[in-house]
């Protein structure tokens, strides 16, 4: 019946859930490190973690950051160190969100949310100024008109600041290396990375085993 | 026979009533490729576990709608080399034989309106299956003349195909049907159904063979998956009516899905039994309506069963299958069929007919794969 085997199984997909996303009413979960559109941070007393020090700028490949320095005022200061940023742009037309500016800053000043639908018109719009990356007085980032947050993204910011340790040694595992943020407090580091390091030994285990499996049957 | 209607003279009643019908059958097949179209779509879907179309109308169901006012609205083009009457006039001659060949299939049983009896069929000639392969070869005509006229190649390309093509089905398509006629005795399709009564329909009454030919060709007749490859976009762009647009385009389209619905229609109505169905008690007029319907929806559903599983054939694998198989499948199983028939009439033993009639088969099997083998090796030392 080899040539009718064909119709058994279109027939059968018939009664599976279809694996559609109605994407623009509901939105499938981002991956945890995404990267997106970029908000500068702050600590908790309110105090912007950027110190001006223009390494994220250096570090840019697409060269799309723009930071100028300058000195803290005494009466008001803007930052806990001595300087600050007091000009923040990137070009959002030339970012390649490679992350290298959030592995640059010293400070965790930078971070990445998951936003990715931002559909502006102009290109005055497509350059972000600093009073659009600074998160607002309660941590959140700022909802600009032409940007499609939905509730609960805000809480996704600094994943990648996040991680417990990057080559995903356990002995790190739960300690938080990384300073308060305003609105969230100290982050949780993400879970499980013990948990995931060993599942992926195994999964190494079985990949070694396959093989080994098919040489027996040769 | 023929239709009671025309008994006693044709007066305005009699007039009124044709056009009405004719207009319900007009309402029903435009109603039917909307509804085969937005079908189609959704059950592809469901085999390719997608959602589908679901945005226009609850369910998608006006997606087809949509689709069309949208074509409407979008220029009409005429390309510079094409042969302007002509490329005009093949839409048409596409689109009028798809409505016809519906015209003869009986849909119901016979109903009384204004004290006049009547069929419901809109037309009931005594050559009706012979009308039906005349008008079907008449749309190759339209798609012939539309990759001609359209003065490109593709178009050409796909016009030669398809006429190729739907010319060698309609010898085995015919063939499945000449065994229809030769079951019922008649040409005409009431006594074609009235000959299935009491659930001798003809698929089983045949053996199941010329149903399984009629339903190969029928799919390439209608163009349809697997046999699309008049329209195979990665060899021929559009096929024949890669250069028509709009309304035209629209029409190609229309013509196209009403085929599928014409001759799913014919296949209940020779095979199937028609309007045949377990009677009921109330309303006796509207249930072989309902088991007509239905079984045409079981014929749509197979058709884009087939489309969902089957991968499109190569074009030399077509014309094997059409000659090579089907044609000698089909002449042979209706030489079998009269054999049986004259056998009943003579008082020859059945079991006895049917022993020579499968020597005669394995025989002639042989001598046409000898016959092909032969051929091949000519081919290859040439």
């Amino acid at each position: 019946m080899g040539y009718l085997d064909g119709f058994k199984v279109t027939l059968k997909q018939m009664f599976e859930e279809p694996v559609t996303n109605k994407y623009p009413d509901e939105k499938r979960p981002k991956p945890e490190r995404f990267h997106g559109r970029h908000v500068l941070n702050r600590y908790e007393d309110g105090m912007e973690k950027c110190i001006g020090c223009e390494l994220c700028a250096g570090v840019c490949p697409a060269r799309c950051i723009y930071v100028r320095g300058a000195d803290n005022p005494p009466e008001a200061p803007v930052s806990p160190g001595e300087r600050y940023g007091f000009v923040y742009e990137i070009n959002y037309l030339r970012c390649i969100h490679c992350d290298l500016c959030v592995e640059a800053c010293p400070t965790e000043a930078i971070t990445e949310s998951k936003l990715f639908e931002y559909s502006f018109t102009d290109r005055q719009d497509a350059i972000y100024t600093k009073a659009e990356l600074v998160v607002d007085d309660k941590g959140h980032p700022r909802h600009l008109p032409w940007e499609d947050w939905r509730p609960g993204d805000e809480q996704h910011t600094s994943a990648w600041v996040r991680a417990t340790a990057p080559n995903g040694s356990a002995a790190y595992e739960g300690r938080v290396g990384w300073s308060a943020e305003l609105g969230f407090g100290v982050r949780p580091p993400e879970k499980g990375q013990t948990v995931a390091a060993e599942s992926g030994q195994q999964t190494a285990e079985e990949h070694a085993a396959v093989p080994e499996k098919e040489n027996k049957k040769r | 026979m023929g239709d009671p209607l025309y008994a006693e003279g044709i007066d305005l009643t009699v007039f009124l009533i044709v056009a009405g019908k004719t207009l319900v059958v007009f309402a029903f097949l435009l109603v039917s490729v909307l509804f085969m179209v937005w079908f189609e779509r959704k059950v592809i879907s469901d085999m390719q576990t997608r959602i589908g179309p679901d945005r226009a109308g609850p369910w998608g169901i006006l997606q087809t709608l949509a689709d069309g006012i949208k074509l409407f609205f979008k220029e009409d083009l005429l390309p510079e080399r094409a042969d302007r009457r002509v490329f005009r006039l093949a839409p048409y001659l596409s689109i009028v034989p798809a409505f016809l060949a519906f015209a003869i299939v009986p849909f119901g049983g016979t109903i009384s309106i204004a004290g006049r009896e009547t069929h419901l069929q809109l037309a009931d000639p005594p050559v009706g299956v012979l009308f039906l392969l005349a008008v079907s070869s008449i749309a190759v005509y339209g798609i012939m003349l539309a990759g001609w006229s359209s003065g490109s190649k593709y178009p050409l390309l796909g016009s030669v195909r398809a006429s190729a093509q739907m010319v060698s089905y309609e010898a085995a398509m015919s063939l499945a049907i000449a065994s229809v006629v030769l079951a019922a005795g008649s040409l005409s399709t009431r006594e074609i159904v009235i000959a299935q009564e009491g659930w001798r329909w003809n698929l089983w009454v045949l053996g199941v063979v010329p149903f399984v030919i009629f339903m190969i060709a029928a799919t390439a007749e209608t163009n349809r998956p697997p046999f699309d490859l008049v329209e195979a976009e990665q060899e021929l762009v559009g096929g024949f009516h890669t250069e028509y647009s709009s309304i035209t385009f629209a029409l190609f389209f229309l013509a196209e899905f009403m085929n599928v619905v014409t001759m799913s229609a014919i296949a209940v109505t020779l095979f199937l039994g028609g309007p045949n169905g377990p009677e009921i008690g109330f309303l006796p007029d509207l249930w072989p309506v309902v088991w007509f319907l239905g079984k045409l929806l079981i014929f749509l559903f197979v058709y884009v069963w087939f489309r969902a599983t089957l991968p499109r054939f190569r074009y030399d694998q077509l014309m094997d299958l059409g000659w090579k198989r089907l044609i000698p499948l089909a002449l042979y199983w209706l030489l079998l069929i009269a054999a049986l028939r004259i056998g009943r009439d003579r008082g020859w033993e059945w079991y006895y007919v049917l022993g020579v009639g499968a020597a005669a088969g394995v025989l002639a099997w042989g001598a046409l794969n000898a016959a092909l083998r032969q051929a091949a090796t000519v081919e290859a030392a040439a």
